[in-house]
């Protein structure tokens, strides 16, 4: 087995034989899921802490369910409520988790780079639910997942990332994942939602749906984040979904078995038609979120196997 | 003892762009006289460097308000240290030097505490808030020797008044050009690494806007004016324009500007952070050309002590800006090493045009100038240590980084305020 992480911070630091055992794990445990249920509950006698720094409900959940299905003791922070608010750093509050030593530390903070400061100061593994507008790997790796059950593989698609860009932490992940495995990756959007330099990133960017969805084998929505953006990215709702958002008639752009995917939440009407959401032929939404389950399950199990080595040696 | 005579050393003569082996006589705290070639008695110098003190322009310290980052005396120590003669002090202190009372206090505090001259900067508006006027004419007495209100951008009417009134009385005016509309919230430039990074990001080109309308505003009004950093490519054909017509005008960088970039930043370093934001490589090497060519005029160290607290903060959230006065120097170094500056090159930014637009007497390698001097070997190796510098704030993005050269012996008129052989004297 490989996988030599310590924490996992970001889809930036993984080698692709990392990615591919990741996946392989967490393959099994999807299937285990829709099966028997077992799973030997490698986490057991363990404590993981999920530490939301940042509002979540799909995410906070996903791993809530993949520690307790593999026998983790799962606890709940909720911190926008907690000490933050008495004016302790986000260095202490981690310094004062530690002593209560936990094995797994989940952690969504709304700053680029936070989580990373956090794990540094910690003798646990860390796990990035989301930091800032910088990564959100167990989104990238559970997106990877279902495309890799859709399409039978994860290599030479032509993959279309569409929307806002540019506050997205989902994008960036899936642009370093989706690049490590060799594929074509594209980004469309509004010019205001694609960030400078992405066309640096090995990627082509495209402004017009059409012309960028074409021979797509995957076409991947992102949620408008409004409560990212201070002021004009676009002139209005209507105007965005009349260029940007996914109908039937931008997808017949598309390959004709493309898949549609989103990380959820979505803005129905804003970025895709609720139509297309729901057409259980080409959207794999509600997958997606089945493979959160697994994929979370398969990254704490990994880690928790290294955290027992590295204190057993 | 303001009498010395300090032969057998490569002296530094800014003015003549020359660096020539010889001697120099000090007395009564002024340079008396210069020769080249040997002569006997005196202090050897070993062949090292003698060159005008540094006159630093960019320097904040932590009174009154933040003594905790930084006092009179820490700062004075760490100028002397790094062979900075002379702090021209800003006013954008937690408290702003912004009436003629602040500004006695802090000239009485440097009198009390610092080893080295220092010149105080007080703010152009009321609590540097870019709606009421300073009292210029009464700051100008108390012994201001230009106004600035630090990073925060004066709205352009207050400006056009605030350059209108001093151009009366002669005052030099320091401006922070950016446009805050497009800067606002922008913790480093924008391009491939910070959208990768996901960090709030400013385009270089709120800078050349904020000069530009600067700029404009000079030409209205006739004020001596410098731009306190200039740090991108796209900012400097409106400062040549501005020269070639026969503005008032200078312009200035910081150390970190010239020796650092955008990728320094990598893993959220936050002792990175500062103001302007570090840029592209590019930007790095058209500033180290502006600087050889002259179109810009100072080099300072935009010392901004921080404590640990207000760095150990996720990066956008931290507070800006980099401890400089003893690493001045040594960066500088990088570029002497790196031959893109020569020796005279880099004291001609360093002292003698801060000494020229700002009207000091130091700055110069030349009989009657005070004896403001720095001795240093430009080849000492070292790692640096950011606890083993004076500064009470350890802020320094060169932690830990490979540097050559050191300050071995500064002189303020004519006594020593710093030996390296016995560490800080003062």
């Amino acid at each position: 087995m490989t996988f030599n992480q310590t924490h996992l911070l970001g889809i930036e630091e993984l080698h692709p034989v990392e990615i591919t055992t990741l996946l392989d794990r967490a393959n099994a445990y999807a299937e285990a899921e829709r099966g028997s249920r077992e799973h030997g509950q490698p986490l057991k006698g363990l404590t993981q802490i999920n530490m939301f720094f940042e509002a979540s409900t799909r995410t906070q959940a996903s791993f809530e369910i993949a520690g307790k299905r593999l026998g983790a003791d799962v606890m709940n922070m909720a911190m926008s409520a907690s000490s933050l608010k008495k004016g302790e750093t986000l260095i202490d509050t981690a310094l004062t988790l530690n002593a209560m030593h936990p094995d797994l530390l989940v952690v969504r903070h709304p700053h680029s780079g936070a989580v990373k400061l956090l794990a540094d100061k910690v003798n646990c593994a860390v796990l990035n639910a989301g930091d800032g507008r910088h990564e959100h790997p167990t989104q990238a790796l559970l997106d990877a997942l279902t495309i890799r059950r859709a399409k039978g593989r994860l290599h030479r698609l032509v993959i279309a990332i569409c929307g806002d860009i540019a506050h997205s932490r989902v994008a960036r992940s899936n642009i370093h994942l989706l690049g490590k495995m060799e594929n074509r990756v594209r980004l469309i959007g509004p010019p205001t939602l694609i960030p400078p330099g992405a066309a640096d990133w090995g990627v082509e960017v495209y402004g017009d749906m059409a012309e960028g969805l074409k021979d797509a084998d995957v076409v991947m929505m992102l949620r408008l984040q409004k409560e990212r953006m201070d002021g004009a990215f676009i002139p209005s709702e209507r105007e965005y979904f009349h260029r940007f958002g996914l109908n039937a008639e931008k997808l017949s752009f598309a390959k004709p078995d493309a898949i549609v995917m989103h990380p959820g939440p979505m803005n129905r009407g804003v970025e895709i038609d609720g139509n297309i959401a729901d057409d259980i032929n080409r959207s794999v939404i509600q997958e997606q979120v089945e493979m959160g389950v697994a994929v979370r399950m398969a990254a704490m199990e990994l880690l928790a196997g290294n955290l027992r080595a590295r204190r057993a040696a | 003892m303001t009498n010395a005579l300090l032969r057998n050393a490569r002296l530094i003569d800014p003015e003549a762009g020359s660096v020539t082996l010889g001697w120099l006589r000090i007395e009564g705290g002024q340079i008396a006289e210069i020769g080249q070639g040997p002569r006997a008695g005196g202090i050897d110098c070993q062949g090292a460097c003698l060159a005008p003190g540094i006159i630093d322009i960019g320097v904040k310290v932590g009174e009154p308000g933040e003594r905790h980052k930084e006092s009179f005396r820490t700062a004075g120590r760490a100028a002397a240290a790094g062979g900075v003669t002379t702090m021209v002090t800003r006013p954008d202190t937690a408290t702003p030097i912004d009436t003629p009372e602040v500004l006695e206090f802090v000239t009485r505090r440097a009198q009390e505490d610092a080893a080295v001259k220092v010149r105080p900067m007080a703010a152009l508006t009321k609590a540097r808030e870019g709606r009421e006027m300073t009292e210029i004419g009464f700051l100008i007495d108390a012994g201001a020797v230009a106004f600035c209100d630090g990073d925060a951008v004066c709205p352009t009417r207050v400006l056009s008044r605030c350059m209108t009134y001093a151009r009366s009385l002669d005052a030099l005016i320091l401006g922070h050009p950016q446009d805050p509309g497009l800067s606002h919230g922008g913790a480093v430039t924008s391009g491939k690494f910070a959208s990768l990074r996901g960090l709030p990001a400013v385009s270089p080109m709120a800078e050349r806007m904020g000069l530009e309308r600067d700029l404009a505003l000079v030409e209205m009004t006739g004020v001596r004016y410098h731009a306190d950093q200039i740090t991108t490519a796209a900012a400097l054909p409106a400062l040549a324009r501005a020269k070639a017509a026969g503005l008032d005008v200078t312009a200035g960088v910081s150390i970190h500007h010239l020796t650092l970039n955008a990728f320094d930043v990598g893993d959220y370093r936050t002792f990175f952070k500062v103001k302007p934001p570090l840029r592209d490589e590019d930007d790095r090497v058209a500033m180290v050309a502006a600087v050889r060519d002259g179109l810009i005029d100072i080099i300072c160290s935009m010392h901004t002590p921080q404590d640990e607290e207000s760095k150990r903060l996720p990066f956008e959230a931290a507070a800006s800006g980099a401890v400089g006065l003893e690493t001045l120097l040594p960066a500088a170094l990088r570029l002497y090493h790196a031959e893109a500056l020569s020796l005279p090159e880099l004291f001609r930014a360093l002292a003698l045009n801060p000494a020229r637009r700002f009207g000091l007497a130091g700055g110069r390698l030349c009989p009657g100038a005070p004896a403001d001097l720095v001795m240093f070997d430009p080849d000492i190796p070292y790692v640096l240590d950011r606890f083993a510098l004076q500064s009470k704030s350890k802020n320094t993005p060169f932690d830990g980084q490979r540097m050559q050269g050191r300050v071995l012996r500064t002189w303020v008129d004519g006594a020593v305020v710093y030996d390296r052989a016995q560490g800080a004297i003062a």
